[in-house]
């Protein structure tokens, strides 16, 4: 045991201390955050400063119609299309105005106005001819009109899940399918991510040579599980540093983007639409609220247990797979390729099931394969956030868990085996038979 | 005293015997040679006794105690044929780890590791990679990261190959000195000739089995075709002589005979003064090893290869 801690150490520090590590582990979440950033900055300066002219004599929009900081209507008795050349992005012109003479509203620009602009003119030129409709036709103010609008926005569906006895919990659905997309699919990355790291090392011992050296002071099976474990705790490493980084990075961008940007996020989230915002932004971040109200819901220390679960004994499971796989390979990666097939193969698989359980959690397919330790840690994370027990019985949990943990006991048995023929074995390629040949066989 | 006893041993492979009931033992402080061609079953031998393998059949014991792969790694030095080091990592870090792996404290394998590059020369190495290194330099580290977990039984496999005269000089050294101070040492190599000078006591093997087993002069004289070289002012005129000696070859001053069975060297050095000849030098040609081998597994085709390579 006291070699296998000096391996994981070596296999551990060689990592952590490596140039490359370093570079993606800072520059990862620094990308993701400039992106991040980039977009909302994108999104809420795009929108400013277009200044619209409309032409409305018969006053179909002049009350209704407001100014907004992204659009700014200015109304102009006879417009027409000669407005363009002077200082307006585009002229709106109701039926019978300037050129238009059909029955539609229609919009001049020089150049192809952006998707978001058109979209957001559209829904006011909508909101307005609608207020004014009712507020005619109805014969009720326009303040009146505004507090019903804004009465009916603020109605929310509360969803409540009655479990087992009269406990009521709040529904979640939304929020469980987003957390069981992204917990899932990170499982999903780490496993690739980390299994090759170890098939690399383990290809890199064998080629260098220097296999048969430690093998010569301890056991193959303690260099496979030092090597295997060392990784782990550097995939660990670099996922809290990344949660570190981006926590404070968002923070810091919070701390950059500009105060009226905050402003109009904020305004909107106290539930005052439209007050500074295209409706659409608007609906976006009312979601996001809406979001942030219901995490508060989610089991989070049941989920975040069952993902440090499924996580290291998924990557365990497989680790000890592609630990195998790398001890067959000689010198040539083609040959990596062609034998990790069956290692990539049920990966891919659950990501497809996983897809389809995310929809309906409780299909008998999500079940069994979320048993399946092939599959289990990345389609039983797909559905622990739709609720235990509710939507996944304590007993399938059960189940799942301590199949998997034996499938990892039976993996790195399988491939400690293939592991100790293979890691001094030159020359020759190795096929899928041999390997498990070598697995079989007395040693 | 014993420092390693074989009996028996046996290593079957999926298609062939790769260790056929080879038994032998090691003095302590001697150095042994364990000699056959390439295929002969000497890794596989080798990988039984440093715990890498374990026999089919046949035991193993270390110090007069039943061999003990876990325990026992701290007492075996191993030196692979095929060397090999991690490229990326610092050289004092690395022999280092690997003493520790056999099992020295951290801080003991600091000083040994630092009081072994000084002997070598490389304690200006330290820091460096072994990607930076040239292959004499990184033969050199293999070697100290073989030994300087002080073993006493040192297991080297092809150790000049690869290393220039001077370094292969050096190593030897290093060899020799280490056997005096009571390490034990396994020299397996199928270059004969780099034995004979080397080695006390040598085993040879072929297809798995042993064919051959003792000093190397026990082995010699066991061969010995009593074939001698004599130097002589004149040698106008000498042939064969019933009874006593065939001549073989006859260059300038120099001839080399055969004595038949029976005769004694005393007998023909009184023939050839009773000749008059002045004798200038007298001296038995031993067999190598390399011819040895050659007539011990002759007609096979392993033979032929031999030939081959001894021309």
């Amino acid at each position: 045991m006291n070699k296998t801690w000096l391996i994981i150490q070596r296999e551990y520090l060689t990592r952590v201390r490596n140039k490359t590590f370093l570079l993606s582990t800072f520059l990862t979440p620094l990308v993701f955050v400039i992106i991040i950033a980039a977009v909302i900055l994108i999104t809420v300066k795009s929108v400013n400063e277009e200044k619209i002219a409309v032409g409305d004599k018969d006053g179909v929009l002049k009350e209704y119609l407001k100014s907004s900081k992204s659009t700014s209507f200015d109304f102009i008795a006879n417009a027409d299309t000669a407005l363009l050349s002077k200082d307006y992005a585009a002229v709106l012109l109701a039926p019978g105005n300037g050129v238009n003479k059909g029955d539609q509203f229609e919009i001049y620009s020089r150049k192809n106005l952006g998707v978001m602009t058109e979209e957001s003119i559209r829904r006011q030129v909508n909101d307005a001819v609608q207020t004014r409709l009712v507020t005619q036709m109805g014969n009720i103010s326009k303040e009146a009109y505004d507090s019903i609008k804004k009465a009916a926005r603020a109605t929310d569906l509360n969803t409540k899940v009655v479990g087992e006895g009269s406990e009521v919990t709040s529904g979640n659905s939304g929020v469980a399918y987003g957390v069981g997309y992204a917990t899932s699919f990170l499982i999903y990355i780490t496993l690739f991510l980390y299994g090759s790291m170890v098939m690399r090392g383990v290809m890199e011992e064998k080629t260098n040579r220097i296999a048969e050296v430690v093998v010569s002071s301890v056991k193959p099976t303690q260099l496979m599980l030092g090597k295997i474990i060392g990784i782990g705790a550097v995939g660990v490493t670099q996922f809290l540093l990344w949660i570190i980084l981006i926590m404070l990075m968002s923070t810091a961008v919070g701390a950059i983007v500009p105060p009226e940007v905050m402003e109009q996020v904020n305004a909107a989230n106290r539930g005052m639409p439209g007050a500074a915002m295209t409706t659409q932004t608007n609906d976006a971040v009312m979601m996001l609220a809406k979001t942030s109200s219901t995490l508060g819901t989610v089991n989070w220390p049941l989920i975040i247990g069952c993902f440090l679960f499924y996580f290291t004994f998924g990557y365990l499971f497989y680790a000890a797979l592609f630990a195998a796989v790398g001890s067959a390979v000689n010198e040539d990666p083609q040959d990596a390729q062609s034998l990790m097939f069956p290692i990539t193969l049920p990966i891919i698989l659950a990501i497809v099931i996983m897809i389809n359980a995310i929809t309906q959690p409780e299909s008998s397919l999500a079940t069994w394969s979320s048993m399946i330790p092939f599959f289990s840690p990345i389609v039983m994370m797909a559905r622990i956030p739709f609720g235990v027990p509710g939507t996944v019985p304590w007993w399938q949990l059960g189940v799942s868990m301590a199949l998997l943990v034996a499938g990892f006991f039976f993996t790195t048995w399988l491939s400690a085996k293939i592991y100790r023929t293979g890691i001094l074995m030159y020359g020759k390629k190795v096929t899928l038979k041999e390997m498990w040949k070598w697995a079989f066989k007395k040693v | 005293m014993e420092i390693l006893r074989v009996e028996h041993l046996v290593k079957q492979f999926a298609t062939q015997r790769a260790v056929d009931d080879i038994s032998f033992s090691i003095q302590q402080g001697s150095i042994f040679g364990l000699l056959g061609p390439n295929g002969a079953g000497k890794t596989t031998l080798i990988r039984m006794i440093t715990g890498i393998f374990y026999p089919d059949a046949g035991d193993i014991w270390l110090n007069g105690h039943r061999f003990d792969p876990i325990n026992d790694v701290i007492k075996i030095g191993y030196m692979p044929e095929e060397r090999g080091l991690y490229k990326k990592m610092k050289i004092g870090e690395q022999a280092t780890y690997l003493a520790q792996l056999k099992g020295m404290r951290k801080p003991e394998a600091m000083a040994a590791a630092k009081a072994w590059f000084v002997r070598l020369g490389m304690e200006s190495w330290w820091g460096k990679k072994v990607e930076d290194l040239s292959k004499g330099m990184s033969q050199k580290l293999q070697f100290v990261t073989t030994v300087m977990h002080e073993p006493k039984l040192i297991i080297l496999d092809e150790p000049f190959s690869g290393l220039d005269p001077v370094n292969a000089n050096l190593i030897k050294d290093e060899i020799y000195r280490l056997a005096k101070e009571g390490a034990t040492i396994i020299f397996s190599t199928h270059r004969m000739e780099q034995v004979e000078e080397i080695c006390d006591q040598i085993i040879l093997v072929n297809k798995g089995q042993k064919i051959l087993d003792g000093t190397v002069a026990d082995v010699k004289q066991q061969f010995k075709e009593f074939l001698f070289s004599i130097e002589l002012n004149d040698t106008e005129g000498l042939s064969s002589v019933d009874g006593l000696f065939d001549l073989l070859q006859s260059k300038e001053k120099k001839v080399v005979v055969r004595l038949h069975d029976g005769v004694s060297n005393n007998q023909v050095l009184q023939y050839l003064m009773a000749n008059d000849r002045q004798i200038q030098s007298f001296h038995e040609i031993l067999p190598s090893l390399n011819d040895i081998f050659i007539k011990l597994v002759e007609g096979t085709p392993t033979a032929r290869q031999f030939l081959q390579g001894a021309v």
